[in-house]
């Protein structure tokens, strides 16, 4: 991508990562409200669905994976991630297992 | 909130008294002085709106060392009130009042703003830069951290200090039970201060990976940068949970949320939880620089290359990882599932593998290494049994089950104490000592340091190693008192004697600094103990030019200045100058700061229009700034030609 | 920055001088911080889930429609802030300033909705107070609405100063930091959308 790119270049990469996206949104909806599986599964799925949304942003709107820095900044992103998974995780997990389980 | 005006100016102990008048004149006076001196301009122009890192590293020092001196104060206090039993020095509340700041002061206003100054002129320097990559952002982050530092000093005289422990665990710190401003005053300090850090962290982070100079690659860069790296990183993943956690208790202080409280089925516990995610990384932010310092140090006397440089940076960088994965230690007799304890304690007995192969490798880097034992050396050299002390026992409390019978007791306060001291502050008096000829021109004297060495080390061990069997004995921490019969008296009188001795160190050094300004000779070279390993010594004066350097190092290789001393390359001559780049000047970071500061004052107090006002300008100011289109500017080749004639006469 | 003449002039305008490459990757790097930032409420929204007190469960008080319109409105936004991007690369200053327009009305769309949302739960008596479950909500999806708030402000200054100055490399990177800033929050929008709303409705 430069500044070379032709005037009217057809912007497909976001028309394609905005149909997805929306796509995404609307199945999750739909597996979240119209499907009688149980929590923990709907869960799980559109957890996937959003992660996959998420992903797509940052490399087809955000263009995270360009430019000189490109490593970098996709290594300190999902450094990350790996420290939201642990805060959440570990948080949730602390808060909801032993006493603090029984005093609930 | 209900607050009398009689009771906005703490008044009626003589201690805060005492404290209030010589704060009043301290302040006259040093006005006074700078009016009487028509240093106002001087003062604002190179230094409250500098944006050179060099100066902002000073200014972070000379704050540091003036919360040294609070927090030193309190300490002494404590140890006073605890020297004898029943001792009626301080009563019970002021008492809680004092061990909360005390830490606070300690590590958010003492070690963090001492490791930053000397990282803040070290860092850019050892990577051969000529500046940060954001120096505006340099100077906002040392003004917020400093409107935070004066906030939360500024409550013992206004309003009270927060007395919930330097932890503040709700549902202590709720309005239920810590009423009155001084939580507010500890939530919103600390948070105006956690936002300069987290400014700080990108900086540095992003400066040392992107501004190196011509061929240092990462693996030829300097330990004390790579610590400096690592720590960035840290924070910019712990300092958010930090500022969450504040907003989230302050939001319950002042806007009636109900998620750390008693009521509306809120959990205390969360707190517990969210302050340790971002507390134990902060354990290794202030351990981590310092770590680096040693390593500089070590390997200079001892006229050696670091041994193992690669495993130091393998056991670094786990350490960036680990340090995320073990906070549950200090709160392992919450009532954590079994499961989690176990998981935690296993942790954190891992991270205790990379510290300890550090441990060996300035050992080994020592060995047959012929070894100058100057004062920043004698500090490296008592940082390693005493900090091995502190770290066996870390390892005693990691062990959950046995956590159960040493947590809350002395032996906690003496573990910390030994880790925290001998590690960060050990290393900040190394540190400021060592680069102290490339800050001031002339180093320190080495007769009167090596007296405050002596007196600090055994004064340290006097004072925090009998606490460790005092808390084995079952003396728990933040009590204001005990009685006779407990049978601590004679540990509690001995550790208050080492705790007088720090102090008296601690003055000798101030006197040091004096009779060195006065009396030491001052620096002809860059290079002021002849040993220099890195690019801060290669500078052609004793204290770098405001651009650094007229020519930017080229690195082949590790220690690239003992490499360039060795092949003579040095001295450069004829060099052909080019114009510099350089950042200018800026007024807002302070102004925006001193809003921010404002407007906090008033949120304190549930001033509320204050703070929506303050919040006006803050926008205002930041407003201002996105409109700034201002470049900076070029130093001619005349004048660095100029600089340089008189750098190498 | 002492590197300004450093130019490299076959790049995106945005990455063409020294300071706007820093400037993105020190942004980036903002964004890992921003990351943990909403780790840390979500972390505390899901550990306070269960404890609604005495007061209604998220079951109770969410609308699907009204969700489904607000995701639809910051999806969008963040795809024609990325067509301004495109139109920033293709040198078109009018497409640019027009694209971010039409991402600052549906933001502001999105704005309104919320307060629209907090206003109505106001009315039904949920509020901050009511439950540590209702507190974290509050807090949570109101740093997510000041941050699209403050882009709203940020962008329009840009804006103006890409009206006043065209297309530089230094307005360039500005623009392009405001976008980051504006798609991030719509990632961290997916996950309240899933997470906080879709959750709520399920159980």
């Amino acid at each position: 991508m430069s500044q070379q790119t032709k005037k009217g270049h057809f912007p497909w990469k976001h028309i394609i990562g905005f149909l997805i996206s929306i796509a995404l949104t609307l199945v999750a909806f739909a597996t979240a409200l119209w499907t009688d599986w149980s929590s923990s599964t709907i869960f799980i799925i559109i957890l996937i669905f959003a992660v996959i949304q998420a992903a797509l942003q940052l490399v087809m709107f955000m263009h995270m994976t360009e430019g000189e820095d490109g490593g970098l900044i996709s290594g300190n992103t999902l450094f990350g991630f790996f420290i939201a998974v642990v805060i959440i995780v570990g948080t949730y997990w602390l808060m909801t297992s032993g006493h603090m389980h029984m005093s609930m | 909130m209900d607050l009398k005006w009689n009771e906005f100016i703490i008044t009626g102990d003589p201690l805060i008294l005492g404290a209030q008048i010589s704060i009043l004149l301290g302040s006259i006076a040093v006005v006074a002085a700078l009016t009487y001196f028509k240093k106002w301009t001087w003062l604002w122009k190179e230094w409250l709106t500098s944006v050179d890192h060099k100066k902002l590293g000073i200014m972070y020092i000379l704050s540091a060392l003036l919360m040294l001196f609070r927090g030193g104060i309190d300490g002494l206090m404590i140890r006073t009130q605890l020297a004898k039993p029943g001792m009626e020095f301080l009563d019970p509340q002021h008492y809680n009042e004092v061990f909360s700041t005390h830490g606070v002061i300690m590590i958010l206003f003492m070690a963090m703003p001492f490791l930053i100054g000397l990282i803040n002129y070290i860092v850019p320097l050892q990577i051969g830069a000529r500046d940060v990559a954001f120096p505006y952002l340099n100077n906002l982050s040392f003004w917020t951290f400093f409107v935070g530092m004066a906030l939360f000093n500024i409550s013992f005289i206004i309003g009270g200090s927060p007395d919930a422990g330097w932890t503040a665990y709700t549902p202590l710190a709720t309005n239920e039970f810590s009423p009155g401003p001084g939580q507010n005053y500890y939530l919103l300090a600390i948070q105006i201060a956690g936002i300069g850090t987290l400014m700080t962290g990108i900086n540095f982070f992003v400066t040392i990976l992107k501004m190196r100079t011509k061929g240092m690659t990462l693996m030829k860069m300097s330990m004390f940068t790579w610590t400096t790296l690592i720590t960035m990183l840290i924070i910019i993943f712990a300092f958010p949970v930090l500022t969450v956690a504040l907003a989230l208790q302050t939001f319950d202080r002042l806007f009636g949320s109900v998620i750390f409280t008693l009521q509306g089925d809120g959990n205390p516990m969360l707190w517990v939880n969210l302050f340790w995610v971002w507390g134990h990384p902060e354990v290794y932010i202030v351990i981590l620089p310092a770590f680096g310092i040693f390593s500089e140090i070590i390997s200079t006397f001892a006229r050696k290359q670091l041994f193992a440089y690669k495993a130091m940076v393998v056991s670094i960088v786990t350490i960036s990882v680990l340090s995320f994965l073990v906070w549950v230690h200090h709160f392992f007799t919450m009532g954590n599932s079994a499961e989690a304890n176990s998981f935690f304690s296993i942790t954190t007995m891992a991270i205790s593998i990379p510290t300890g192969v550090k441990i060996f490798n300035w050992l080994f880097t020592m060995y047959r290494g012929r070894i100058s034992f100057t004062t920043p050396m004698l500090w490296a050299l008592a940082f390693i049994p005493n900090f091995v002390i502190g770290g066996v026992t870390g390892v005693m409390l990691a062990m959950a089950a046995a956590d159960y019978q040493y947590h809350n007791t002395y032996f906690l306060v003496s573990h910390f104490h030994y880790v925290l001291i001998s590690g960060t502050v050990f290393a900040c008096f190394a540190g400021l000592i060592y680069w102290y000829p490339k800050m001031f021109g002339h180093k320190l004297n080495e007769k009167i340091g090596k007296w405050a060495f002596w007196i600090f080390i055994i004064g340290f061990n006097v004072c925090f190693f009998p606490q460790y069997f005092l808390g084995l004995d079952g003396m728990p921490r933040r009590i204001s008192t005990y009685t006779e019969a407990d049978g601590w008296t004679g540990l509690n009188f001995i550790s208050t004697i080492g705790a007088f001795m720090m102090g008296l160190a601690f003055l000798i050094f101030v006197v040091n600094i004096v009779y060195s300004w006065r009396f030491s000779p001052r620096e002809k070279t860059g290079d002021a103990w002849g040993l220099g390993r890195n690019l801060e010594w290669a500078t052609s004066s004793s204290i770098p030019p405001h651009y650094n350097f007229a020519v930017l190092p080229e690195v082949t290789g590790l220690d690239p200045y003992w490499d360039m001393k060795e092949k003579g390359l040095d001295q450069q001559k004829n060099v052909d100058y080019k114009p510099i780049h350089m950042p200018n000047n800026a007024a807002t970071p302070i102004i925006m700061s001193v809003i921010m500061g404002a407007a906090a004052f008033g949120l304190v107090f549930h001033w509320y229009w204050i703070g929506i006002v303050g919040g006006i300008g803050i926008f205002i100011t930041m407003i201002a700034r996105s409109f700034d289109y201002n470049d900076g500017y070029y130093v001619s080749v005349e004048e660095i030609k100029e600089t340089e004639a008189k750098a190498n006469k | 920055m002492a590197h300004d003449h450093n130019v490299n002039p076959n790049a995106p305008l945005e990455y063409q001088s020294e300071t706007g490459r820093l400037n993105i990757t020190g942004f980036w790097t903002f964004l890992g911080a921003e990351i943990a930032l909403f780790s840390t409420l979500f972390a505390s929204y899901f550990a306070l889930q269960a404890r609604v007190g005495d007061g209604p469960t998220s079951n109770e008080m969410f609308e699907a429609g009204l969700v489904m319109i607000m995701t639809m409105l910051l999806l969008t936004s963040s795809f024609t802030c990325g067509i301004a991007i495109h139109e920033m690369r293709a040198n078109n200053k009018k497409g640019v300033i027009i694209w971010m327009i039409i991402t600052l009305i549906l933001g502001a769309g999105f704005i309104g909705y919320e307060l629209y949302e907090f206003v109505h739960y106001v009315h039904e008596g949920v509020t901050l107070s009511t439950s540590a479950h209702w507190s974290m909500f509050f807090i949570l999806l109101g740093t997510h609405g000041l941050h699209v708030s403050i882009g709203i402000g940020w962008i329009i200054l840009l804006l103006i100063q890409l009206a006043r100055r065209g297309l530089t490399p230094k307005t360039a990177s500005k623009v392009f930091i405001s976008s980051l800033y504006w798609h991030f929050l719509d990632v961290v929008w997916i996950f309240i959308f899933t997470c906080v709303y879709l959750m709520g409705m399920v159980n």
